[in-house]
């Protein structure tokens, strides 16, 4: 029985924010043979674990916690009957569209007419960072702790240090903060914050915890748990200053030091990535480099806010929808540049035919700047900014009748 | 509490779980002190887990004759216990005319130690074998292999458990004693006496050989830190490349794990404290330059993590590194089995180590062998590694198979659970870590380890506190957020 391949329009890899959103606006649009497959044993991703607010003012303009943000997917897609396996691991995909699952009841096999990648992203680990020094308990993700805390009840950690101002190490030293802990300090080895101004100020300042730019942790004490760490100031290239070692006894290390698209599967497919981004090389419609297979949300590229994600996973359904439906689609052969002082544009080609939402990030914070998208030394659309910082997700609408035909396009910082 | 035993081994690396397997065979009451709460956490487990061939020592020596031993036998060892080893061979690249002399050499010591399959190849042949090696020629040696250090520790343990060995873990010798004939041996709660006693400790070796009251070893511990590299560049190495060895330093070499991993290293530098395993970043930078001119085919961002290892290792008043020794002093120490200085290559020779030993200890009494003695270990099947027939019939026959646990290296929850239900009650992160290959993958446990930790508490039955990540006293948690 299991053994049969099943049909499908749609296989959605993924039941997070992205895979979710997806699955309702392809449900909406009238596509009706989907599937997510989703690995936990209930859908949401990671935000079951996200137990504070800040979600859903752009989506909902309501303030909501991770869990209410799902939910209202959740809810909604109980009510159109999608199904969602749970339970379920993705194991290989294939350039033809066929997937294995492996689920209890045994190996499963799925050919779809469009796959949407919606796998989210994984953290940075203190293995790729090569921190010298000890292996001891007591080096956690942030990500890691914050499962445990809020959906295991377990507590980690009582005197910490962090290392990396992303977004969820700041969310956790407010955690942490509240459950009893005592976080030291967040160090940070660009002389820039990488998370949210909104977190420094409400998860970091107003509870008294100080951040130091460009410094790092050059050393793990302790045989059993840790007992504390070197930090150093570092100077050009990072390197650490000599001289400057301090020693702050601890139990924990808390990693926030950046967070990568979960690609694994995707590169099976022969899926191309893009090493700014680390996720999928897409044109305007989602669209990996191989074909009918689609990419959005924190598997395409780190985003800042959940509410983004929804947002881009809703276009790349429409996208979808018309790709299953036989529309006719143009084609994107044409790169979109970027000049020095952005680290990434997506999407990455575009067909010049169509309005296209350009995502980007700025390499290091500008102040009073202007993005824009450029063709032949006209700008055909820009955006003015007071700050743009690396931590901000900045997005350009190029609407259809400014775009000149057959003209490379650039984004550009002016 | 209180134990009687026939053989006391104390020690539970590669060489204790050898001789406590090996003596398994014979009807013993045998149990192993391992101060650790798992075998294998020190030198047997921190190396690169290479196979040697047995060329690269003193003719006559115990370290040539045992790991030639141990080269022929591991195929056979393998298939019985089932822990994963490739004879893929070994290559020792050179460039200059002494180099090439001093192969030459090393190639007339090995054939005369008994070690066999060696032969000088060409620059084109090298680059015919490993068509990323640097070098003007090579030689290879075709018998040498790679095992999972951890992996052939940890079956030896099993399968002697599984004959009647006892282990106790999280037990440290505090005190040794001779009593009425006996040995009496003393941990923080618990008094053990045996008529046997064995010293296989390792790097503490020094210090028990002084408990038994043989006095004057000097050893040095020789650490080494290594490097290891993201898997996606282990196909490029497809058997470890050393350079020109001297009979006691083998040099910095890049290897490649049973895992598809690479390894770099290791330095060398003589500490005072055997246990310190934290890695320097001096040694770091220098084993990325070392190692860059070996194999210049890596970056700083291929690291995944990185570990030290540490050697025991017996010199002479001159600090000249000595051959093993395994001896009785029937007069100093009558029933007593010291084994000093057992460094590299300890993990090829461990099987051999441990016959000898027995060797020694029939000469001194008839040991009735154990009509009961099952060689054969089963293996915790690898979902990963299976077809997919053989991973729907698994499913089928256990649906905890279709349970993806860690995603970096599709671990299993049957997988998991065999770990936890380990012969020898391993009960850490680290147990289940090493046995499943669970957490060693690009997440490093990111995704797995909540769920590890987990069934750690209902299966095994602990408490939150008392989940360990590897040693004693390194808990996980604190306790409970509420309630």
């Amino acid at each position: 029985m299991k053994q049969e391949i099943q049909d499908l329009d749609v296989l959605i890899i993924g039941g997070g924010p992205a895979g979710l959103a997806a699955a309702l606006r392809l449900r909406q649009n009238g596509i009706e043979n989907i599937l997510i497959a989703e690995r936990e044993k209930q859908p949401g991703g990671i935000l079951r674990q996200c137990i504070h607010d800040g979600f859903g003012l752009t989506r909902f303009r309501e303030m909501l916690s991770g869990p209410e943000y799902a939910e209202r997917f959740i809810r909604e897609a109980e009510a159109l009957k999608i199904p969602i396996l749970t339970n379920a691991s993705v194991t290989e995909i294939t350039p033809d569209r066929i997937a294995t699952v492996v689920a209890r009841d045994g190996l499963r096999t799925y050919r779809a007419r469009a796959i949407i990648l919606a796998m989210g992203c994984r953290e940075r680990t203190r293995g790729a960072l090569a921190i010298p020094g000890s292996r001891p308990a007591g080096v956690f993700t942030a990500g890691v702790a914050q499962a445990y805390i809020n959906l295991y009840n377990r507590m980690p950690a009582r005197e910490v240090v962090i290392l990396g101002s992303g977004d969820i190490g700041m969310i956790m030293a407010r955690r942490l903060t509240l459950e009893g802990a005592h976080v030291q300090a967040v160090f940070e080895i660009q002389p820039y914050p990488s998370g949210l101004t909104r977190n420094i100020r409400q998860c970091l300042d107003d509870f008294g915890i100080p951040l130091h730019l460009s410094h790092t942790v050059t050393k793990v004490h302790g045989e059993r748990r840790v007992t504390g760490v070197t930090v150093q100031e570092v100077g050009d290239g990072f390197r650490p200053i000599p001289g400057t070692e301090q020693f702050y006894p601890c139990d924990t290390l808390i990693l926030s030091v950046g967070l990568i698209p979960e690609n694994e599967l995707s590169l099976g497919a022969g899926v191309k990535l893009d090493p700014h981004t680390r996720g999928p090389i897409v044109n305007e419609r989602f669209e990996t480099s191989v074909p009918g297979i689609f990419a959005a949300g924190n598997v395409l590229h780190v985003h800042d806010l959940a509410d983004y994600v929804s947002l881009e996973a809703e276009e790349l359904a429409d996208a979808v929808t018309d790709y299953v439906t036989g529309k006719d689609l143009p084609d994107c052969s044409v790169s979109v540049t970027c000049d020095k002082n952005i680290n990434h544009v997506i999407p990455q080609t575009v067909s010049l035919r169509e309005s296209v939402n350009l995502s980007l990030r700025v390499n290091r914070p500008l102040t009073d700047v202007k993005v824009a998208a450029v063709q032949g030394g006209d700008v055909i659309a820009k955006k003015t900014l007071k700050k743009a910082l690396p931590a901000e997700m900045i997005s350009l609408h190029v609407p259809k009748d400014r775009i000149l035909p057959g003209k490379e396009l650039e984004v550009r910082i002016l | 509490m209180e134990h009687e035993y026939d053989v006391l081994i104390i020690g539970g690396g590669v060489v204790g779980c050898a001789i406590a397997r090996e003596l398994s065979a014979y009807r013993l009451q045998i149990g192993v002190l391992e101060k650790n709460p798992d075998v294998g956490y020190e030198t047997s487990a921190r190396n690169t887990g290479v196979v040697h061939g047995g060329f690269a020592y003193d003719v006559g020596s115990l370290k040539a004759a045992l790991c030639v031993e141990g080269n022929r036998m591991m195929g056979e060892l393998a298939k019985e216990l089932h822990f994963p080893f490739k004879r893929c061979g070994k290559i020792l690249v050179g460039h200059t005319e002494e180099e090439y002399a001093r192969l030459l050499e090393v190639i007339r010591q090995g054939e005369a130690c008994g070690a066999s399959n060696l032969r000088m190849v060409d620059r084109e042949e090298l680059h015919t074998i490993i068509p990323s090696a640097e070098g003007n020629f090579a030689l290879l040696s075709e018998n040498s292999g790679i095992v999972d250090p951890f992996l052939m520790t940890s079956a030896l343990a099993e399968n002697a458990a599984e004959n009647g060995v006892d282990f106790h873990l999280s037990c440290e010798v505090s005190d040794i004693s001779r009593e009425d004939g006996l040995w009496v041996i003393r941990t923080k709660n618990e008094v053990f006496t045996t008529r046997w006693i064995i010293n296989s400790a390792g790097a503490q070796c020094g210090k028990i050989s002084e408990m038994l009251g043989i006095r004057g070893y000097r050893i040095i511990f020789s650490k080494g830190d290594y490097i290891v590299l993201d898997p996606r560049l282990g196909t490029m190495v497809p058997m470890p490349i050393y350079t020109v060895p001297s009979n006691t330093y083998m040099g910095i070499h890049v290897t490649v794990t049973t895992e598809g991993n690479l390894l770099l290293g290791p330095t060398a530098e003589n500490k005072e404290d055997p246990e310190d395993y934290g890695t320097e970043q001096k040694n770091l930078d220098f084993l990325y330059e070392e190692a860059m001119r070996i194999w210049p085919h890596f970056t700083k961002g291929d690291c995944i993590r990185t570990y030290s290892g540490v050697l025991p290792k017996w010199v002479d008043e001159n600090g000249t590194i000595q051959d093993f020794r395994i001896e009785i002093r029937d007069k100093e120490a009558p029933n007593a089995v010291n084994l000093i200085g057992i460094e590299s290559p300890g993990l090829t020779a461990s099987v051999p180590i441990a016959r000898y030993v027995i060797r020694l200890m029939k000469e001194r009494e008839v040991f009735e062998p154990n009509a009961d003695f099952n060689p054969a270990r089963n293996e915790i099947r690898r979902f990963a590694d299976c077809t997919r027939e053989e991973q729907e019939a698994l499913i089928r026959e256990n649906p905890d198979y279709g349970e993806i646990v860690c995603r970096c290296s599709k671990v299993t929850r049957a997988e998991i659970l065999s770990a936890i239900h380990n012969p020898l009650g391993a009960r850490t992160m680290a147990a289940v870590k090493y046995r499943t290959r669970c957490m060693m993958g690009r997440c490093q446990g990111g995704y797995c380890q909540m769920r590890i930790a987990q069934m750690l508490e209902t299966e095994a039955g602990l408490d939150p506190c008392e989940i360990m990540y590897a040693r004693d006293g390194s808990p996980l948690f604190f306790g409970k957020v509420r309630g």
